[in-house]
């Protein structure tokens, strides 16, 4: 941009009573952000090598569909309702899953952060949890739960729920020393320093928990659609899989993860309304 | 800069000289390593400051003075000896005490006025009065305009002065203050010293100020306690008659120049300066 000052339509815009040209405005807007065009052209070019080397090998289309392929299963599916359908069952499914890893999480953490003694009797309990690979013990919740949506919100939040209970507690933990000697000095009790000024402290540790929290949230529920299920964009991904409509397969994996970028950005906008106050550098951006 | 009154404490003031606000008796403060060794930090001391004092505390570094103020603020335990706020031995933190940190130590997501306005919450003052006085106070340190301003649109002079006003809106009439101007640039540095003085001659208020300018010591304080390198010892304790009215002036007047070498050889003699 700042060559583009010293041209007169620039030092016009300036004064207020002209418009950059739009041609000079698009190639300073370039300058500062190549990616505005680095990020399409490259979708653009993978798109295409894929779309031709499909076609000039005539690779078969349950093998390996062109991105012509999927394109016209995900109008078609999209059209009918199918995706909707099965993508906002999966959705409420994270969705749910992710609250009550929230609650939970925050919950707990907040206990451990708080009392040493509660800490050291969970502590290798929650090792113990944490080191099995959730995905292990999913076959047991569709066993107890069935193959409606109450074991899938379970698995989901049991996934999501760790990085969320290790984000509050290392949140908490980090507290400034001043902030605490501060409410100290003016005799604050253990509770009024928790939340005037340990909770606060940590949100940008918190949230940046729930971030990744909430894109483990939709793995949990994928998985758990895979073991069993009788809905959701898992179960669908399975049944297409089966049939060979492999370009339907693709199909429900750019909506899931339209899906996770969607949460995703909506979580960011959240945290940046929330923690205005942050310092940029400690929220982290996944 | 907006000056508003602010009520002097109904209790004699400087001029006045009689009681007590804080006393120290033969204060000691012994640290024990990670292998078990007892290394003296600070004391025996005996001190007595009188109310509406403004007693400025310099030393070498690592000579206890910051230790000294937080005993005095109740937040760290004393190993032996006493702490008397006004003729009562404290065993820890107390209402009556205002305290100003090295660093600001604002809320980031409280606006300047909340950020005044933590100690009546914690404490659970009156609001709407605490209100009324933190407006004043804010007006006091020069931020009338800056209410609804959050600490990171402050600068780091303003900064300092929200955590002075926030350490007078409960009304203490003792305020403790660890090196609280340092962080800032020598401009800032000097005009805060100005407002501070004013603070204290308007307010009243017994001030204990840790620094380790001798100049800054000599410029505030009716005295200016020399702590002597570990343990922090009485070296010296230097009676301040310079007039009340101090200006920027004052510091380049010849008396002034006398309390700082005064000082500085006591230092030296205690081989706190290279």
């Amino acid at each position: 941009m700042s060559s583009q000052i010293t041209t007169p339509a620039a030092q016009a815009a300036a004064s207020g009573d002209g418009v950059l040209p739009t041609r000079a405005r698009r190639r300073g807007l370039l300058r500062e952000h190549p990616e505005y065009l680095l990020v399409p052209l490259l979708f653009v070019v993978v798109v295409g090598v894929w779309e031709a080397v499909i076609r000039f090998f005539e690779v078969p289309i349950y093998l390996f569909p062109a991105p012509s392929d999927i394109f016209w299963a995900l109008v078609d599916r999209l059209g009918s309702g199918l995706y909707i359908e099965h993508g906002l069952h999966t959705l409420s499914e994270a969705l749910l899953g992710f609250l009550c890893a929230a609650v939970a999480g925050i919950t707990l953490g907040s206990v451990i952060a708080q009392f040493r003694l509660v800490e050291k009797t969970l502590y290798p309990y929650l090792i113990a949890i944490q080191t099995t690979p959730k995905v292990a013990i999913a076959p047991l919740f569709i066993m107890w739960f069935g193959f409606g949506m109450t074991s899938k919100v379970i698995i989901a939040a049991i996934v999501a729920f760790f990085p969320i209970l290790v984000n509050v507690i290392a949140g908490l933990r980090s507290t400034d020393v001043q902030r605490i000697e501060l409410m100290q000095s003016l005799r604050a009790s253990k509770w009024q320093i928790f939340y005037m000024v340990r909770l606060p402290s940590a949100l940008p540790m918190i949230f940046a928990g729930l971030q990744i929290a909430i894109i483990f949230a939709i793995l949990g529920a994928i998985v758990g659609e895979f073991v069993g299920s009788n809905a959701g964009l898992g179960n669908l991904i399975l049944q297409m899989n089966f049939n060979l409509d492999t370009a339907g397969v693709f199909g429900a994996l750019v909506c899931l993860s339209a899906m996770g970028i969607t949460l995703h950005v909506v979580m960011l906008r959240i945290q940046r309304r929330l923690l205005f106050w942050a310092d940029e550098s400690k929220v982290t951006e996944v | 800069m907006q000056r508003a009154k602010i009520m002097p404490l109904e209790r004699p003031g400087p001029a006045a000289g009689g009681a007590s606000a804080i006393r120290l008796d033969e204060l000691e403060k012994v640290y024990e390593t990670r292998d078990g060794k007892r290394i003296q930090a600070l004391g025996p001391l005996s001190l007595d400051i009188t109310e509406g004092e403004f007693v400025s505390i310099v030393g070498p570094s690592g000579c206890g003075k910051s230790t000294l103020l937080r005993l005095l603020a109740g937040l760290m335990d004393l190993t032996s000896g006493r702490v008397l706020i006004r003729d009562r031995a404290i065993a820890g933190p107390q209402k009556d005490i205002g305290m100003v940190f090295q660093s600001p130590v604002l809320l980031p997501w409280k606006t300047a006025l909340d950020n005044v306005l933590l100690p009546a919450k914690v404490l659970g003052l009156d609001m709407a009065a605490s209100r009324r006085r933190a407006d004043e106070l804010l007006a006091m340190v020069g931020l009338a305009d800056f209410h609804e301003k959050y600490p990171n649109e402050l600068s780091g002079g303003m900064q300092q002065r929200v955590a002075i006003a926030r350490a007078l809106v409960h009304e203490p009439s003792i305020l403790l203050m660890d090196e609280p101007f340092g962080a800032l640039d020598a401009m800032t540095r000097e005009t805060m010293n100005l407002e501070l003085r004013r603070i204290w001659r308007e307010s009243g208020r017994t001030i204990v100020f840790v620094t380790h300018s001798i100049p800054e010591a000599v410029f505030l304080g009716t005295r200016v306690l020399v702590l002597s390198p570990r343990p922090g010892r009485i070296a010296d304790l230097v009676e301040v008659d310079l007039p009340a009215e101090r200006d920027l002036d004052t510091m380049a007047s010849d008396r002034f120049g006398q309390f700082s070498r005064r000082i500085r050889s006591q230092f030296k003699s205690q081989g706190g300066l290279e």
